[in-house]
């Protein structure tokens, strides 16, 4: 499968720049290119690392190391199932595996059509409204199995 | 037109149940006969806490609690109070104090809670830091800098008997002075935000709802122990807390409350947002050390401590938000002051985010020394849906769970650590008799697992086998010889890891083994889980005495596990079953349970 | 903004804090303040503040200052809204969604009501003014 390359915006690489010269600046710097592409591409890493001066594999490790960060594009609409302790006890597992099951993905998936991709996450903080999913940075709350159908109905109407 | 009094009563779950609605319709009609409908407003409200003392009655605006009201009281309050101005002492919560609780600015002692930590959220607004200096704001900056002496500083924070809320409790004063009596030179001091603990929100909220006081205790800890730059390494999973932060450090260099030569005193500081990226384990100093580096969050064996080597080799003090947050308190008010407030080992007070199967979930700060007990039914209004109390877990994936038999144990670092868990971060998880322990084991041990850095071996590979027997008894195909394992591996780990992640991680286990056994015994020798949760161990079973025989279930079933004929009781053949639960959904006579 | 020398500081905090104590003692301003933490947004806590704004308009009140502040800590009952009316105890409401915003104008501002089921508790006393 072909995809387009990504290219280096020159917000981004006026950032690096900028960041170049300080001390422990490869998260800061990573973290800027999930913002501008979603996801971090091979080749923006690749030119990162030859501007920065840092190994490729240096930043691969850093990559892999932690969770935020993704080396594939999310779906249009990313839909992040809580499943700190409250959500957990609460049902969060039933939640996700719902959103699975209708979608027919598995977890940190994307649907073909690239509308929706599934993934669990660690505490996101509104224990008093588990469990919870976020759909893009918008919150649902105090959901249920049956909540799931509609929220991705809304997803779909949105287009 | 305005009212001059109100006649506030609780109108939570609890205070229904025991009488409350009652005593509202009571109050109309005697303040309708006692013609005063329309000076005095009965309103009902929402839960207003102490749920075992409802029903809750206060009165507006001189704020007397009444508690545990009857119907046939409610003449008396409107004669006595409301009519006479007399307070009816015999109803408020205890006689002996109740002068106290007749004007409202003394302290209401019925609220269990007491908040420094948490003193301005709520109450300013965190994008003015005009809104921050109102309020005692960079006061303690001003003490410090032109009347104290970085050994004096050191010295009050000792006094204080502040200890680490990051989870261990390490004396704060104590960090300091280490890093204090390096040789001068670059020193840092850096903020550890990275909350990683699922369930647990604290440091979160502290630092929305009040981002300078972060920043004036970074600024005070950096001029005590000689550092000229700080570091907040925070969650980037926090955008409103990052927002927030990153505004008030404009502000203040703005004022001239950061950076070079704060108001005019020679002594310069800076402070730096660096992002964490999802990784537990960089909650440990010095995995969150090499995480600031630009590295993989991976911990070093201590010593050196980061306070005599810690960024890039610098003397460093790691301090976390809500220690933090105290220190501009302590230094305004004074450590004596501080010290009065909780045991005789654990000064202050802590925050806990309250949730799980409590009717109040939210944000919480009580003095060390409160009682579980007091948390979750006074403060939290108990448990929803009317179910029993199971179990608390405190310390999050580090800590351990609590059964009843402690619910009176008063908080603080060194009971917890008596009863097999830990002070932690402050999540706060309640538990009722609908949660396995032995799942939510595996649900930390997942995590921990899955959190693991792989640097050490009893962490990386203890915490999968351990993550393997768990789900080996939860699938009902555990042996009594595992718990022996289990017990083996948890005490490897706890001796031979390399940091606190490792050595804390088989705290969930430790704890399920040492309470709850009985039920570990029962998923190995019974196959039964008594919560319902573990699904391979439910036993779907259709009472025959409530069976129509009306055959839907048997329609319903994907596996053709049910079986009957018309009119008559089924059954379902456990062999074939696969748990789905549709049967039990789709009875509309009731008839099948689960177990 | 200048940089503040340390008189500068002092005089600031004194003016600030009289400008608050005024704002009691005038008996003009009616203060709505709405919690906006993570949690209180995530529960609507922006459609209610919106609500409210779009209701004192509507009502054409001028007296009244809206403004936000963080996590009061009450997670259950987000959004939270606290009312602050001269003459009346001050309360705070929670699980205040947009039609309760609306209403809390209407009956508690300008009717000078308190409204059932939503009043809670402040959850501690205030060690900054009870000093």
């Amino acid at each position: 499968m072909s995809k387009e390359l990504e290219k280096m915006t020159p917000e981004l690489r006026a950032f690096i720049e900028e960041w170049k010269a300080k001390p422990g600046n490869l998260i800061m710097v990573l973290h800027r290119v999930q913002q501008t592409y979603g996801y971090i591409p091979r080749e923006i890493a690749i030119e990162t690392s030859e501007i920065l001066g840092v190994p490729l594999a240096k930043i691969y490790g850093v990559i892999t190391f932690y969770n935020f960060f993704r080396l594939r594009k999310a779906g249009k609409y990313n839909i992040q199932v809580c499943l700190g302790t409250a959500c957990y006890l609460r049902g969060g597992d039933d939640v996700l595996k719902e959103f699975e099951k209708q979608l027919g993905v598995g977890l940190n998936a994307t649907t073909p059509d690239g509308m929706f991709s599934v993934e669990a996450v660690r505490c996101l903080g509104c224990c008093g409204l588990a469990p919870v999913a976020v759909v893009n940075g918008e919150v649902h709350g105090k959901l249920s199995t049956k909540d799931v159908e509609n929220i991705i109905a809304k997803y779909c109407a949105e287009g | 037109m305005a009212y001059e009094s109100y006649v506030l009563v609780c109108g939570g779950t609890a205070c229904c149940s025991s009488g409350g609605t009652t005593v509202v319709e009571t109050f109309k009609k005697e303040l309708e006969a006692a013609g005063l409908k329309d000076k005095v407003q009965v309103v009902v409200t929402g839960c207003l806490g102490f749920c075992e003392q409802g029903p809750i009655v206060k009165i507006l605006p001189q704020g007397t609690f009444y508690v545990q009201v009857k119907p046939e009281d409610v003449k008396e309050i409107v004669a006595e109070h409301l009519v006479k101005g007399r307070v009816v002492q015999r109803l408020c919560y205890d006689p002996e104090q109740a002068k106290k609780l007749v004007a409202e600015a003394n302290i209401p002692f019925y609220q269990k809670q007491y908040r420094i930590v948490l003193r301005n959220c709520g109450i300013i607004d965190p994008e003015k830091i005009e809104d921050y200096i109102a309020r005692d704001g960079y006061k303690a900056i001003e003490k410090v800098l032109f009347e104290m002496t970085p050994e004096q500083v050191v010295e009050e924070i000792l006094k204080s008997g502040l200890r680490g809320r990051g989870g261990a409790g390490f004396p704060t004063g104590m960090k300091w002075k280490f890093a204090q009596q390096q040789p001068k030179g670059q020193k840092y001091m850096v903020c550890n935000a990275d909350e990683g603990d699922p369930g647990a929100y604290m440091d979160r909220s502290t630092l929305e709802g009040d981002p300078h006081s972060i920043l004036e205790a970074m600024t005070i800890a950096g001029y005590a122990i000689g550092a000229s730059k700080g570091f907040i390494y925070i969650r980037a999973e926090y955008p409103l807390a990052i927002e927030r932060l990153q505004i008030a450090i404009k502000q203040a260099h703005e004022l001239g409350l950061l950076g070079e030569d704060i108001l005019g005193s020679g002594f310069s500081f800076d402070i730096e947002l660096r992002f964490g990226a999802g990784a537990f384990v960089c909650g440990e100093e010095t995995a969150l050390l090499q995480s600031i580096e630009g590295n993989r969050g991976m911990p070093k064996p201590r010593p050196p401590f980061p306070a005599v080597k810690g960024l890039w080799g610098r003397p460093t003090v790691i301090n976390n938000v809500e220690t933090l947050a105290n220190i501009p308190v302590i230094i305004n008010k004074g450590a004596d002051w501080f010290n009065k407030i909780g045991t005789a080992t654990t000064k202050g007070t802590k925050v806990f985010a309250l949730t799980g199967k409590v009717n109040n979930s939210g944000l919480i700060e009580v003095p060390m020394g409160t009682t579980l007990r007091e948390i979750i039914f006074d403060i939290g209004g108990g448990i929803r849906g009317g179910h029993q109390f199971k179990a608390a877990q405190t310390g999050g994936p580090s800590g351990g769970i609590i059964p009843p038999q402690f619910l009176d144990t008063p908080i603080d670092y060194e009971s917890l650590a008596k009863i097999g868990s830990i002070m932690g971060s402050g999540g706060l998880i309640v538990m009722d008799e609908t949660d396995c322990v032995v799942d939510v084991a595996r649900f930390y041990l997942d995590f921990t697992v899955d959190e693991s850095c792989g640097k050490c071996a009893p962490c990386r590979i203890g915490g999968r086998k351990l993550l393997n027997y768990l789900k080996k008894i939860t699938d009902g195909r555990g042996t009594e010889q595992d718990i022996k394992d289990m017990q083996a591996i948890c005490d490897a780990m706890n001796k031979a890891s390399l940091c606190g992640l490792g050595q804390t991680a088989s705290n969930p286990v430790r704890s399920t083994l040492r309470y709850f056994m009985d039920e570990y015994m029962e998923h190995i020798k019974d196959k039964k889980c008594r919560a319902g949760k573990c699904t391979k161990l439910i036993q779907y079973k259709i009472d025959p005495a409530k069976c129509k025989g009306c055959t839907l279930c048997a329609r319903k079933c994907p596996a053709n596990a049910i079986t009957g004929t018309v009119k008559q009781p089924h059954v379902i053949d456990p062999a074939k079953c696969i748990k789905c639960g549709q049967c039990e959904l789709n009875c509309k006579f009731g008839a099948i349970s689960h177990g | 903004m200048a940089k503040l020398t340390l008189a500068d500081l002092r005089k600031m905090r004194e003016e600030k804090q009289q400008a608050m104590e005024m704002r009691d003692a005038s008996n003009k301003d009616v203060q709505v303040i709405v919690g906006m933490g993570t949690c209180g947004i995530a529960a609507g806590a922006k459609d209610t503040f919106t609500a409210l704004v779009n209701a004192i308009n509507e009502k054409g009140l001028t007296n009244v200052l809206i403004r936000q502040t963080g996590c009061m800590g009450l997670c259950h009952s987000e959004p939270t809204v606290e009312v602050v009316v001269p003459g009346m105890p001050t309360v705070i409401y929670g699980n205040v969604d947009a039609a309760t915003a609306k209403s809390l104008v209407e009956k508690h501002i300008v009717g000078h009501q308190l409204i059932d089921d939503k009043i809670l508790d402040r959850p501690s006393i205030d060690i900054i003014k009870n000093a």
